[in-house]
This record gives C-alpha cells, structure tokens and sequence, in this order.
C-alpha cells in the first residue's frame, strides 16, 4: 500500500517538473493589469480570454473604471495597459495608443415614439431645452425626457464634442451611468430621448428592448456604416501603455490588434478594423 | 482573557469608524484646502468635471435631495410601521400574525438592485402616468418607504413585545379598553424601542444608493415638487465615482463627508431625544 502511495507521489512530482519545463521554454509568463473604460472592457476581457487560452501560464486581470482611470492608472503605472475609449488627447500624447476597434454613439427614443429622424441642430435645441415637446419635431404633444450620462463618461464626452455642447448647456430631465441603464430607462419611457453606444443599442434593439435607433444625418445608426465610415457620431477603443510596450504587454496588445480577434469584435457589436 | 478579546474587539470596531472618517478627511483635504467650505454652498451648479477652476461644485441641491427622499419616507413609514405592530401584535389571529412576520422579514432581506429595477420597471412608469417625467423625487421616496418599512416595522414590534405583561394586566384590572390600553400604556412604554428602529430606519434610508440611484432621475435641483427629478449624495457618489479624477474625485469625497457629517448628527439628536425621555 505504501509502496503504491510513492510510486504515484514521484509520478506527480515527475509530471509537475516536466510541465513547468515545457511552459517555460516558449510561452509567455506573468500578469498583466488592464484598467480603464466600461465599454471596452467587455471586449478586452473575452480577448484576455482566448489570450490565456493560448498562454496557461498568463493571468489577465481586467478592471473598469472609465477611460479617465485608464488614462490615470497607466501614468501612475497601477496599470500595464488602459482602455481608453476615445481619441487620444494632445495631453496624452506621451502615451503610446493602438486602436483595436471603432464604436458608434448612436441617438435612441422608444419604439412608439412617431418620430423618425432628428437633424443635429433639433438633437442640439432638446439637449438645450429649446425644444421641450415632441410636437415641435412632428411627434406627439408630450414633453420631452432628456436623458443624459453623468459627468466624466466618455459617451457624454463624444456627443458634447459633437455636437459642440458644454456640459452646463444641457437641461436633463435624468442622468444616467451606463449604457445598459440609458437603454433601460428610454425602453420604459414613450417620451424619452437618450444617446448610447450603439454596439449596446442595436443588440438590445434586436432582442426586444423597445427601443429605436435614430438616423444622424441621413446615416442610420448600424454596426455597417460606422465600420464605413458614413456615421458621424464615432469613437475609436484604444489600448494605451505608458512606455513602448514590452514583453507581455506588447503580445497582447499585437494579440488584440490581430486578425484573432475579429469574431470577438463583432459579437460585441463594436466594429472591427479593416485591414 | 475573555476581557481582553472582547475589548480587542471593541476596538477594532470602533478604530474602523475612526479609520474611515480620517480616510474621508484626508481624501477631501486637496480640494477642501484650496477651494474652502464656501464653495460648495455658493457655486452656481455641479459640474465638477475639469479641476477648481473651471468646474464648478455646489452640493447644496444634493443634500436637499438626500433630506427630502429620507424625510419623504420616513414621514410615510413611520404610522405605516407602526399600525402594521399594533396590527401584528394586538389584533391579528397567531397564524396570520406569523405569516405577516415572514412577509415583512423577506421584504427586509431583498438585494436594493432588485428594488432599484423593480422601481424602473414599475414604479417611475407609474409615477409618469399622473406626472411626467416620472423618474422622481415621489419615486425615491417610494421606494424607500418599502425598503425602510421592514425596518422599522419589526423593531417597532419587537419593543411592544417587550412591554412588561404586569403592565397589560395592570391596565386590564384597571378595566382599560384595548385602544385606551394601546395609546395609554403600550406606545409609550415601547417609545424608546420605536425610536431605535426609526433611526435604524433613516439611517438606511439616508445611505441607500442602488434603488435611489435608478428611480430619482439624478438631476442636480432644488426639487420644487414631488415629480422633480433630484440627485443624493449616495447616488452623486456611485454615478461620478469611477470615472472621476483630481478635484473632482476629491469634491466627491466630501459629498461622503457630507453624508457622514448629517448621520452623525442624526445619532446624537436620536441621543438627546432617548435621554430626555428617560429622563422625563
């Protein structure tokens, strides 16, 4: 019985040395922290996914926080990467940015809701408090919810620049965190006008959120005409590093860059690069 | 041995108070020591976004809104709780008595999420039926009262539970009638109890963030009605806390300095009030 109990003991020890001899020999070791914007990061944590599918031996450790704790994380190196998801800034520009996707902002009222097509100057006048009834823009007569994100979200940051709007212009009747609280709070209100990212908004559309994505310009708001180009309201998803990207870090951010990825891209409803 | 673990104990409990406010302090101090008080009281709005000098940062509406949604519920809650313990001690049959318990103690026990998405769902397309926009300061003040009630409610009978029986069957020699009884003898013996439980009750309410984060609309006003949107504290916290950097972050620790700040002044009015009585 003893004997039985060594022999499988020396086994284990033989099979753990072998093993760890063979990781160690061509893969990737280590731990890799990603902080950075919630929109991102569903897409980087699937990436991480299948990048620790590839290397056992790595651990990647993906945190939200917003592009602005992305930004903050990587300078003050609590991060080895950060998800930014908007152009880099002049400021930052001693960062090093790689674009792994593009994302829409997209317009979204409910799906009773008569109107079809907002101009940007009428979008500008409800953020406003111009217009205050849907009446004004062939709807139906009933006051306007204007939904807005909270300060710092980077949704809130494209569509000011946009549209050209400072925060303090804009006469919200509520304010909203995440995409998926926009969407909720627009699906449960006839008379709500709301903007999300429209990844989130046109899955949610096609599984029975009662809601509706409005045209900008003439463009309707789809995955196909932000990978286009024809959508105005785009924002690029970047992963950022403080320094030129070594070791671990520069193989994700090449995995993520990768062609590998596409099938990740596109389930997210981001829009993937072309090539 | 045993003395000295429990003091152990005790003070690590209470060193983990004492922590928090100084963590509070320290993290407040940047934007408290080159913008003052006065700032937040006089500034024009909340748009804290970009540091001390182009944002500006006024939580007087905010602690307006965390007063009203509190005070909203627990005026609601408090003869609510009440009438359901003189109802589930005094007049309801045993087996009804005992299913209401459960009820009420499974009501104290769902996540706030879950009441927060319930109010969504439900609650604020209600509200927008008599008022639009329906995301309101009456929808956080509902939603509160049905998380507070459970509170409130079994403290409130737990303390008539515990009024001595020589004082019923004082009051039933005395030939008392059974509301005589109860206005005369039972609530006042059970103040104390009650009290406990509305604290507890305000102290929940007023920290509450999930459920009044989805139901309030989070508009930064003074609410001049019920169907105004208005932002807390709590949910000030929640919504800009992770996106949030330099004097921004820092204005928001204040906001929990603030919260901090208005429960410790509830502590010691509950305080004085107890004293008094038992004094009186």
């Amino acid at each position: 019985m003893a004997k039985q109990f060594w022999c499988v003991g020396w086994l284990l020890v033989f099979m753990a040395a072998n093993g760890g001899c063979g990781g160690e020999s061509s893969e990737a070791i280590g731990k890799l922290v990603v902080t950075g914007s919630s929109t991102v990061a569903p897409l980087v944590a699937e990436i991480a996914k299948r990048f620790e599918q590839h290397y056992p031996h790595v651990r990647i450790d993906v945190q939200t926080g917003g592009s602005s704790r992305g930004i903050s994380d990587v300078r003050r190196g609590l991060a080895d990467v950060g998800m930014v998801s908007r152009a880099i800034t002049s400021d930052e520009a001693d960062l090093y940015g790689y674009l792994i996707a593009l994302d829409g902002v997209c317009v979204i009222v409910h799906r009773d809701n008569p109107v079809r097509e907002l101009t940007d100057k009428q979008i500008i006048d409800i953020y406003t408090g111009a217009i205050t009834n849907w009446r004004a823009v062939s709807g139906r007569d009933t006051p306007i919810v204007v939904v807005n994100k909270a300060e710092g979200r980077s949704t809130l940051e494209v569509f000011l620049k946009h549209f050209r709007l400072a925060s303090d212009r804009i006469k919200a009747s509520v304010i909203i965190g995440d995409n998926q609280q926009g969407i909720k709070t627009v699906a449960g209100n006839p008379a709500a006008i709301g903007y999300v990212s429209i990844g989130a908004a046109q899955y949610e559309a096609e599984h029975a959120a009662s809601i509706k994505i409005l045209p900008m310009g003439g463009v309707a708001g789809t995955v196909e005409n932000v990978s286009s180009g024809l959508f105005p309201l785009v924002r690029p998803l970047n992963l950022i590093t403080n320094d030129e990207p070594i070791e671990l870090a520069r193989q994700f951010i090449e995995f993520a860059c990768s062609d590998s990825v596409r099938d990740l891209v596109m389930e997210q409803y981001f829009v993937a690069l072309s090539r | 041995m045993l003395i000295w673990g429990l003091r152990a104990c005790a003070a690590v409990a209470g060193s983990v108070v004492l922590l928090i406010v100084l963590f509070l302090v320290t993290e407040s101090l940047p934007v408290l020591g080159h913008m003052g008080w006065s700032r937040f009281l006089t500034d024009a709005s909340w748009h804290p976004a970009g540091d001390a000098a182009e944002g500006t940062f006024n939580l007087t509406p905010i602690v307006v809104g965390t007063l009203a949604t509190t005070a909203g519920s627990v005026m609601i809650v408090v003869p609510l709780g009440l009438i359901s313990a003189v109802f589930c001690c005094y007049y309801a049959p045993p087996v009804l008595a005992r299913c209401y318990r459960r009820l009420i103690e499974l009501l104290a026990g769902i996540p706030s999420v879950v009441y927060g998405f319930w109010g969504l769902v439900v609650l604020v397309p209600l509200v927008r039926r008599f008022e639009p926009p329906g995301p309101s300061l009456l929808a956080g003040v509902l939603i509160l009262t049905v998380m507070i009630l459970p509170t409130i409610a079994l403290t409130a009978e737990a303390a008539m539970m515990n009024v001595p029986r020589a004082y019923l069957h004082g009051a039933a020699a005395l030939g008392l009638s059974k509301r005589a009884t109860l206005w005369g003898v039972v609530i006042p013996a059970a103040k104390s109890g009650v009290l406990t439980g509305v604290i507890l009750g305000i102290g929940r309410a007023i920290g509450e963030t999930m459920a009044i984060l989805m139901v309030c609309g989070n508009i930064v006003q003074v609410p001049t009605s019920v169907f105004d949107p208005v932002r807390t504290l709590t949910a000030n916290i929640a919504l800009e806390m992770a996106y949030a950097m330099g004097d921004h972050r820092s204005a928001l620790f204040v906001s929990g300095l603030v919260l901090m700040g208005l429960i410790m002044v509830l502590v010691i009015v509950a305080e004085t009030i107890s004293k008094r009585e038992s004094h009186g």
